[in-house]
């Protein structure tokens, strides 16, 4: 039996009987003829003109199989000898357990894990409460220009795209409204409908998904990359206190601007309503602001009062994600990510559990 | 060793912008040596280590590496070229979405015919050359030690049985004792597998113990080559601070710095 090869390395294979003659190139590129031959076979190795580690590799398992090799170079013998006392010496093998147990070990980790994070964001939020406490207590410490600083880049920063996004939710609110009212001849009525969807739903819970999406991700990646060159491990062996100079003026802000937020967001809301009325239905502003009169107000306390609750949410989970990132560009952009995705999530849940509580509560 | 050159680098120029990196710049690489390339920080080591390779583009002058000039060559032929020599990144730039065994699996995927088996067992033994623990092949690269993505680095560099291997900083970061096992690495490694070695460096100590010459890059060209024992007549001031200063007497005469 003869093979030849045209690439880069030739190897011929001679198989008398037992015996098996090799010549040319030993080398990766040839390793693969040879699974043709015999593990236990006698080889002979005085043609062979080239190896390399992968043909030692190859000869030690065949030498361990129970083959002989002969008519080895004294130069392959001492490769030989090398890839010999380098083999790797396989650990102990870790028995698998078996498929059903991984699948319920595997759950059970995940709602350990849930729990687990769940506990953690409690834990900021007592930790940023007790820093609020200790910046009161301090009024020198408290982090004001820090605070204020946020306060721009999460709320005055945030205003133009809040803005255009609750008026054009306003103006689709009205133009879809009326096409369904014009059907009862209520079409008045659409003035009800945009107040108070987007008094007691729609303004604030859109604010808090565009805000968790703008700044959830900013405090994470800030705080991320702090800790990642270890600027937070430098902060704690300076005497300087990370929640109450990072966590603290960024949770405040946000907790101070998402009601002002939510209150540009329900007024463009209503402005877009007001003119999309005005232009598809012919409601004058007049009769517009009129009929809103008419409205409770309560749908706008309850709307507001989310506010503050949904600030919490975002800035815990974003300054919590931030604080996880590890050594790694990798985990920054990847807790960034999850840290929106859980935040936007975690606003629609308190959302939903709000609507629950203020059915209950008859608001 | 035979004393052909396996890398020739005839009157190089690079440059950024307006800002020449090397201009006539003349090196070889010859079979079976470990040669050091030293120079200031911004003396274009790298920037040569990686127009040597293709990854920087020159603009003037020949480099022929294996007889074959980079530059001109057809897409399969860089192929094929590529597959002769390895590379070891300064931090590794190992895959971090794949574990060691994985990484040093990438080139040997290019290798027709080679079964599943055997190509992890090369890629384990590769691992364990490079002097690496067997728990380290399933590790992500996230979890080593900066030592150990070096020698993982090195695995992944050497899966392919290079002819050359081109080493950028090898030991810095590391500390003393991983640094001088990693020396003593290269050279067990180019003995057994008989490799030419390209090893950009700043470490005296790696010098000393694995180059059989070293290249000092300094005014855009190399200003000198030869022995480390050669290195130490220069006259050139800055070769003459860098082989003479505290920090080489202290490396040459095997003594620890006294700062």
């Amino acid at each position: 039996m003869k093979v030849a090869d045209t690439t880069l390395s030739d190897l011929s294979i001679d198989v008398f009987d037992k015996r098996v003659i090799l010549s040319g190139h030993l080398v990766v590129w040839t390793l693969s003829k040879l699974s043709d031959t015999p593990d236990a076979a006698k080889i002979d190795l005085a043609a062979v003109t080239r190896m390399d580690t992968a043909g030692a590799w190859e000869l030690t398992r065949r030498r361990a199989a129970g083959g002989t090799l002969t008519g080895l170079s004294h130069h392959h013998a001492s490769l030989l000898a090398t890839v010999t006392g380098a083999l790797p010496v396989p650990d102990l093998a870790v028995e698998v357990p078996a498929w059903w147990r991984r699948t319920l070990e595997g759950t059970g980790r995940r709602v350990a894990g849930v729990l687990v994070y769940l506990s953690e964001l409690a834990e900021y939020l007592g930790r940023t409460l007790a820093a609020l406490w200790r910046g009161l207590c301090h009024p020198s410490r408290f982090p004001a220009t820090s605070l204020i600083h946020h306060c721009q880049e999460t709320g005055l920063r945030a205003v133009p795209i809040v803005a255009v996004m609750s008026f054009l939710i306003g103006v689709v609110l009205a133009f879809q409204g009326s096409d369904q009212l014009r059907q009862f001849g209520a079409e008045v009525f659409v003035v009800d409908l945009i107040a108070i969807s987007i008094l007691r739903e729609l303004g604030i819970l859109l604010t808090a998904i565009i805000v968790a999406g703008r700044t959830a991700s900013a405090l994470t990646a800030s705080i991320g990359s702090m800790k990642m060159r270890q600027e937070i491990d430098a902060m704690r062996t300076l005497g300087l206190d990370p929640d109450l100079v990072l966590v603290l003026p960024r949770i405040l802000a946000l907790v101070l601007m998402l009601p002002i937020l939510g209150l540009v967001s329900a007024l463009t809301g209503l402005l877009g309503g007001a003119v999309m009325s005005w232009i598809e239905l012919g409601i004058s502003p007049a009769v517009f602001v009129a009929r809103l009169a008419d409205v409770s107000v309560s749908h706008a306390v309850v709307g507001l009062t989310k506010a503050p609750v949904f600030a919490l949410i975002i800035g815990v989970i974003g300054c919590h994600a931030g604080m996880r990132v590890g050594k790694d560009a990798e985990s920054l952009g990847r807790m960034t990510s999850s840290a929106v995705v859980s935040a936007v999530f975690a606003v629609i849940i308190a959302d939903a559990a709000f609507s629950i509580f203020f059915a209950q509560v008859g608001l | 060793m035979n004393g052909d050159p396996v890398v020739r680098v005839r009157g190089l120029r690079t440059q950024f912008g307006d800002h020449v990196v090397h201009e006539e710049l003349d090196l070889d690489l010859r079979r079976g040596e470990i040669l050091g390339v030293v120079g200031g920080s911004g003396t274009g080591k790298s920037v040569l280590l990686r127009a040597i390779v293709g990854l920087e583009a020159c603009q003037g002058g020949t480099i022929e590496v294996l007889g074959k000039q980079i530059g001109t060559l057809s897409n399969p032929d860089r192929r094929a070229l590529e597959q002769r020599w390895g590379v070891m990144f300064q931090d590794g730039a190992l895959f971090s979405s794949l574990t060691v065994r994985e990484n040093v699996e990438v080139p040997l995927r290019a290798v027709a015919g080679l079964s599943d088996t055997q190509r992890q067992g090369l890629a384990e033994l590769k691992v364990s050359m490079a002097g690496l623990p067997w728990k380290a092949n399933g590790n992500y690269p996230s979890d080593l030690s900066g030592g150990m993505r070096k020698r993982a680095g090195l695995a992944r560099a050497l899966a392919l049985d290079p002819e050359i291997v081109f080493l950028d900083e090898p030991t810095a970061g590391l500390d003393p004792i991983g640094a001088s096992a990693f020396d003593r690495l290269i050279v067990t490694l180019r003995d057994a597998l008989n490799l030419s070695v390209f090893l950009v460096t700043h470490d005296l100590d790696t010098l000393h113990a694995c180059c059989d010459r070293v290249a000092v890059l300094a005014e855009r060209k190399v200003l000198t080559t030869g022995t480390m024992a050669e290195m130490l007549q220069v006259d050139h001031p800055w070769v003459h601070e860098y082989f003479h200063g505290p920090r080489a007497r202290a490396a040459t005469e095997g003594i620890p710095d006294k700062d």
